[in-house]
This record gives structure tokens, sequence and C-alpha cells, in this order.
């Protein structure tokens, strides 16, 4: 069963990564039909298979496997290992980024119809689910870093993929330099888990925490911090550039100069959550470290609800979508940070589907319009692209926290974790995620009212008649529109609730931590739970953020103008999204600038070139000079040159 | 009685002048010459002052050689001067400096 199992899933990583090579290498070859056949079979076959391993783990309860399968290096006594990890996390993580991943694979056929790279798209897209894959099953940290920087790369690939533009150059660039801050923290705490734990393997490294937890580090000669705060602190760091945390959230909304298939698998579903399940893997690492634990609440909070607030105020589509994506992120920290692992996870599941649905079907309205992103010149599209519609309309309740669509489930478990977590500074977070829920329906219903409804501000209609988009484009967007309805009530049960939760032993959760546990108290089922949904704040403050939405954009669209000149100040913090890119420009990049340019100056043009270099030359031209102007040619020069070397040496000799 | 030390002295004071003639002079290649004639001299004179006070003749005899040969030297040295002089019309040794560097 086991040798069966792992064999399933070589073959599943192995799939898309065969895929890639097909397509990249031979694409020109193949075609483009049969290169996108091969392609979505690959990923199509691996999507099955993994169904069938989630069963085995999952629902037939298989123990967890752990299978070293190549031995990479060894160097004394440290092995780096090519190692699976099949579990209950990795199982339900996997079969979600596949689904994703085949789905976005389809509705490339449609929105990639016309470019020129259609094959390179292809293997890059199949390349980042080998990736992914890579980062989810491994069984070790260094390879999950492995996967980690593949998806990164992949990910700059495919942002500046349209390497034409000079936007999606340095949208490119920005991303993978904000990512390469957050991978100096995870490289940082691989090495310290490496001098503290003696091995990289996940389950050798949990099973040795009591042996560590006593450990300190001198960060300075006067403060001492324990071992594990410092690990975790760093893993963070790591999760915070993937998953866009702030402050390096920044690289997020410039990765939308991607195609928006890619927006829709990696800045949204897949990628971007690689930080929460890193934390949530090395759960038993973060639970016995309470201070990071909290600042995970404090910098989650900060996320989820400011970088909503960005959202409000931006014109491009997907650019809302991707802030909205930056705030949910900051949801799952918060469940993270108050040691809701299981409801992270939960949040990611439900969140991939309905942001990755958001995502597309904005792309679809993108293809109708030809390109065009800006709201401003879209409206009433609605009659229009009635599937499209509909299916956003679906992802922006599901984001929205509706019931009983299925972003209700795990966010309103996310807010009430916050509230009844008792460690510093959820009380913060919780604010932050409930005032959260009034914000997101605020920008995503702005968002829709201003595609689908309200006039008509096209500029195409004269030309061009908008028709809704091909199949290949719509079927995975009801494909994607069925689990953001249905699966938060199917999964809240087995997914947190249930004596043998679907995560089950793969998080670790301290029972003075474990608000769960609490919340399962009053846990009476999902329908149960969406019919009191309106005894909560957080749907009425859900419902708010519609009205004022509606309010602001439909209803009295002079409102807004008034607000903007009323608070003027706060609309220009907003739209310079709180001077992130501002200080980052002044200080780093300014900074950096200055320094080169100071290393420049002093380092080699004074000191290389000025004293080593020309320093050596002029020397020996300067010793020259003298030496030359010595030499006189006058014979009674160096008479008496020679008379008073005489006389010295004369006196050198009766002195001495 | 005149002991060495005033023969040795006054041969020294010979030398001084030689050697100050050498190095002061900067116009007449021929003062040069006599200027290098005295230092020889002078140390003659040293060799003929040893000579007679230790008892031994050989410094004399030395004397003689000595002078044998600054004699042709004075010959050659003048016969250079004169075709240096016709080379460049002039014999200041201020003007030759063709070794400066």
């Amino acid at each position: 069963m086991n040798q069966n199992l792992l064999t399933i899933a070589s073959i599943i990583t192995m799939l898309p990564l065969a895929g890639s090579l097909l397509a990249g290498l031979l694409g020109q070859v193949l075609g483009r039909t049969l290169t996108h056949r091969i392609a979505i079979a690959c990923v199509g076959i691996a999507f099955f298979m993994s169904i069938y391993l989630f069963n085995a783990l999952v629902i037939q309860g298989v123990p967890a496997i752990d299978h070293v399968f190549y031995t990479w290096a060894t160097a004394n006594t440290f092995h780096f290992d090519i190692g699976f990890l099949l579990d209950r996390l990795s199982a339900t993580m996997i079969m979600v980024v596949l689904f994703v991943s085949l789905m976005v694979h389809i509705y490339t056929i449609g929105y990639m119809a016309d470019d020129s790279g259609y094959q390179r798209f292809f293997s890059y897209v199949s390349l980042f689910t080998f990736s992914m894959l890579v980062l989810v099953f491994a069984d070790n940290f260094l390879l999950i870093f492995f996967g980690w920087e593949g998806v990164g790369l992949v990910s700059y690939l495919l942002i500046g993929f349209w390497f034409e533009r000079e936007s999606a150059v340095v949208g490119s660039l920005k991303a993978f330099i904000v990512n390469r801050v957050g991978d100096l923290g995870f490289l940082l705490a691989i090495g310290a888990i490496l001098f503290y734990f003696n091995t990289l393997n996940y389950h050798a490294v949990f099973q040795q925490v009591d042996h560590v937890i006593g450990s300190t580090i001198a960060l300075t000669p006067y403060m001492t911090i324990p071992a594990l705060t410092l690990i975790t602190a760093l893993l963070f760091i790591g999760a915070m550039g993937k998953s866009a945390q702030v402050p390096l959230h920044v690289w997020l909304p410039e990765s939308m100069e991607g195609p928006t298939p890619i927006s829709a698998l990696i800045h949204a579903a897949t990628m971007v959550t690689a930080g929460i399940y890193m934390v949530a893997r090395c759960s038993p690492l973060f639970e016995y470290a309470p201070a990071v634990l909290s600042a995970i609440c404090l910098i989650g909070g900060t996320t989820a609800f400011f970088m909503g607030l960005l959202a409000v105020v931006q014109f491009d589509i997907k650019r809302v979508i991707a802030y909205s994506t930056i705030s949910q992120l900051g949801y799952m920290a918060v469940a993270l940070g108050v040691s809701a692992y299981d409801a992270a996870i939960f949040h990611l599941v439900t969140h991939a589907f309905f942001k990755a649905l958001l995502f597309l079907a904005a792309g679809s309205v993108i293809i109708a319009l030809h390109h065009e992103q800006d709201m401003r010149k879209m409206g009433a599209l609605a009659k229009r692209l009635p599937i499209t519609y509909l299916t956003f309309l679906i992802g922006t309740l599901a984001l929205s926290a509706i019931p009983p669509f299925s972003g209700f489930y795990s966010k309103d478990i996310i807010i009430d974790a916050a509230r009844m977590s008792t460690i510093p500074c959820a009380h913060y977070a919780y604010y932050c995620v409930l005032f959260g829920a009034f914000v997101t329906p605020l920008y995503m219903f702005r968002a829709l009212f201003l595609t689908f409804h309200m006039n008509d501000r096209t500029e195409h209609h004269r030309h061009h008649v908008i028709h809704e988009s091909p199949w290949v484009v719509l079927i995975p967007l009801i494909l994607l529109a069925v689990p953001s309805i249905v699966i938060g009530q199917w999964m809240i049960g087995p997914m947190l609730f249930a004596k043998q939760t679907i995560l089950g032993e793969s998080i670790f959760v301290l029972p003075e931590h474990h608000v769960i546990a609490q919340l399962g108290e009053e846990f009476h089922g999902a329908a149960y739970m969406a019919l009191e949904a309106g005894k909560t704040l957080n749907l009425w403050l859900a419902l708010s953020g519609i009205v004022m939405a509606w309010l602001f954009i439909v209803m009295l669209p002079r409102w807004s103008v008034v607000l903007k000149k009323r608070f003027a100040m706060v609309y220009w913090i907003l739209l310079n999204k709180f001077g992130f890119d501002a200080f980052n420009q002044r200080v780093f990049i300014a900074g950096t600038k200055e320094a080169g340019e100071l290393c420049y100056k002093v380092g080699d043009v004074a000191a290389i070139d000025g004293v080593v270099v020309n320093g050596s030359s002029r020397s020996v031209k300067v010793l020259a000079h003298v030496m030359r102007h010595m030499q006189t040619g006058y014979l009674y020069h160096y008479a008496l040159a020679m008379v008073l070397g005489l006389l010295f040496f004369v006196l050198w000799f009766v002195r001495g | 009685m005149i002991m060495l030390t005033e023969y040795l002295i006054l041969a020294a004071l010979l030398f001084g002048l030689g050697i100050a003639g050498v190095i002061i002079n900067r116009k007449n290649i021929i003062v040069l010459l006599m200027s290098i004639e005295l230092m020889l001299l002078a140390v003659n004179t040293n060799f003929v002052a040893f000579s007679y006070f230790l008892h031994n003749l050989a410094g004399q005899i030395f004397v003689f050689f000595i002078l044998t040969v600054a004699a042709a030297e004075a010959a050659i040295g003048l016969a250079i001067l004169v075709v240096l002089y016709r080379k460049r019309g002039s014999i200041e040794v201020e003007a030759m400096d063709r070794l400066r560097g």
C-alpha cells in the first residue's frame, strides 16, 4: 500500500515536469493543439491520481508516509535527502493545487489563444505545478526550499511573460527581489534548524523540539532569545515574502503584469499560499514560540485590514483582486497566529477556489474587452457576459463571506478564532479581521458594480460586438464556481470539528492555544452556522459593506467624489499605498544606489583605481621624477655626491 | 722640527682645495684639470711624507710613477679638451650636461 502510494506521488510530481519539458522543448515541433493537449493531459492525470491519494490518506486514514528516494549529498553526519512526506496536509494541498492548475491549464487555451508565446506559457505553467508539488510533498526543509525557489523562479518568468513591456519586466524583477528578502530569512532558518536539530527532516525535527526548547541564542551580548523563537521568526520572514505579508507585500500588485491565468494560479490560489502552508507544516515549532505567534497576529491583522483598504481606490480590475488576495492572506496569517492552523488551511482551500474563480472571471472580462483592464472603461457587461457575470458574482459573494458561500465559513471561523484567542495581539488582529470583513465586500462589490452594472463606458462597443468568452474559458469558471459555493459547508465539519479532522495529526496545537476546540463547542453543523450568521457582527458588517458599495458607486456616485475631496488626505494615502513603495524607493533603492555610488567612488575609483592601480604607477613616476632630477649631468654634482658619501662613510667608520 | 702631522695637514688642505675647485668651478674645464692635478699632488705629498718618516723608499718611487702617469693624463686630457673645443666651441663646465636625466 505504502509503496503504491509513493509510486503514485512520484508520478504525480513527474507528470507536470514531463508536460513542461515537452511543451518547452518540443513545443514548436508539436504545434499548439498537441502542446496544450499534452500539458493538460499530464496535469489532468495527476489531478485524478491526487484524488486517489487524498482518498487513501485522508478518508481511509493511511498513516503518514515519509520516504527518502535519493540522497543528494552526504556531509559528515548530514544527509540532504530527496524524500516525500505523504500525509493529510500534503494530500489536501496537492489536490487543491492540481485542481486549480488544471482549470488554469484549460482556461489558458482560450485566454492565450492569440499569443505568440503559447507553448512557452504552457511550459511555464506546468513547471510551476511541478515546483509547487515538490514544495508540498517535500519531507525536509531543503527540498521545500527547492520547491520554494522553483515557484519563485516560475513566478518571475511568468510575471515577465510579456517581456516586451517595460512594466512587466519591472514587475517581475520587483517580485523576484522582494521574494529574495523573504528567502534570506527562510535560508537562515534552515541553517539554524540544521545547527540546533542536526537534521532537516520534518519528523526528526519535530520530534526533537523538546530538546531544543531550552536552548537560547545570544543575538547581542545583552539580548538572549530562545532558539525556537529565532528559527520560527526567520521561517515566518520567509513566509512573509512568499505570502505577501506587510511589509513584503509590495510585489504582489506588481505581479498583475503577468497574464491573467497566472494571476489566478500563482498569485492567488497556490504559490502565495506556500508561506501559509509552510507555517502550518511547522506548527510543532511555532507552537513553542508564542512571541512569534503574536507577531504573526500583528502582521497578519495589519495585512488583512489595511491592504484591503487599498483595493477600494484601485481602478485596475486585476489590482483590486490582487489587493484582496493580500488581505485574505492576512486572514490566513491571523489564523496561523492564533494557532488555528486548520482554519488557515481551510481558508487557503476555499480562497484558492473563489479567488481563482474571480481572477479567471476578470480575465474573461478582459478578453471580451480586448485586454482592457481599467474598470472606468467597463460597465453594463452583465447582460452581455452572463456566465462570466454569474461566476464573478459567486466569487464575490464567497469572498465577501456571505452565507452559505464557502468564504463565509472559513472567514467566520478565523474571525471567531481571533476573538477567542488569548495570546497578545490577538485582540488587535480580531478588530482588523472584523473590519476587514466590512472592507472586503466594499471593494469587491465596487468592482462588480463598476464592471457589470451601471452605464456602458466601454470604448469598443461601436466597433466590436462584446460577446461571451469561448467555452474553454467558461468551463473552468463553472467548475470553479461549484466548489466556491459548496466546499465551505462540506468541509467545515470534517476540516475543523470532526473527531478525526482532515489534517489530523499533520497539525500540532498546544492545548492552551486550541481555539478551534473551544469553537467546536459552539458548532452544530454547517447549515445551523449559516442560519445563525445573523446573530454575529460579521455578517452585518459584510452586508453593510455591500450596501455602502451600492450607495457610493451606483446610487450616489457624486458622494464618492465629495468624499474624495473631503478626505483628500486619506485618499492620497490610499492611492500611494501607505507609502510602502515610496519608502522602498527612497530608502532601499535610493539607499542601495547611494551605497553603490559610495562604494564606486571610494572603493573603486579612489582606493582601487586611485591608490592601487594608478597609484602604483604614479608612485613609480614620482620616484623616477625625483631620481631623474638628481642626475644633473654636471661633473661637480657627482663629485660632491662622492665626497659627501665618502665623508659619511668615514664618519660612520670613525663613530661606529 | 716639522712633523708628519704638518705634512698631512698640508696635503689635506691641498686635497680639499682641489675638491673645492672641482665642485665650485663652473666655468673653465682647464681649471678642473688643474684641480685634479692638485688633488693628485696632495696625495703625492702624503706619499713622500710617509716615505720619509717611515723610512721606506717605496713611497717616493711610487710618486715618480704617479707623476709620469699624471703628465700623460694631462696631455691626453688637454688633447681631448682641444677636440671638445673644436666640436662644441666652448669649454664651459656648465654647458656639459648631456648626461642630464
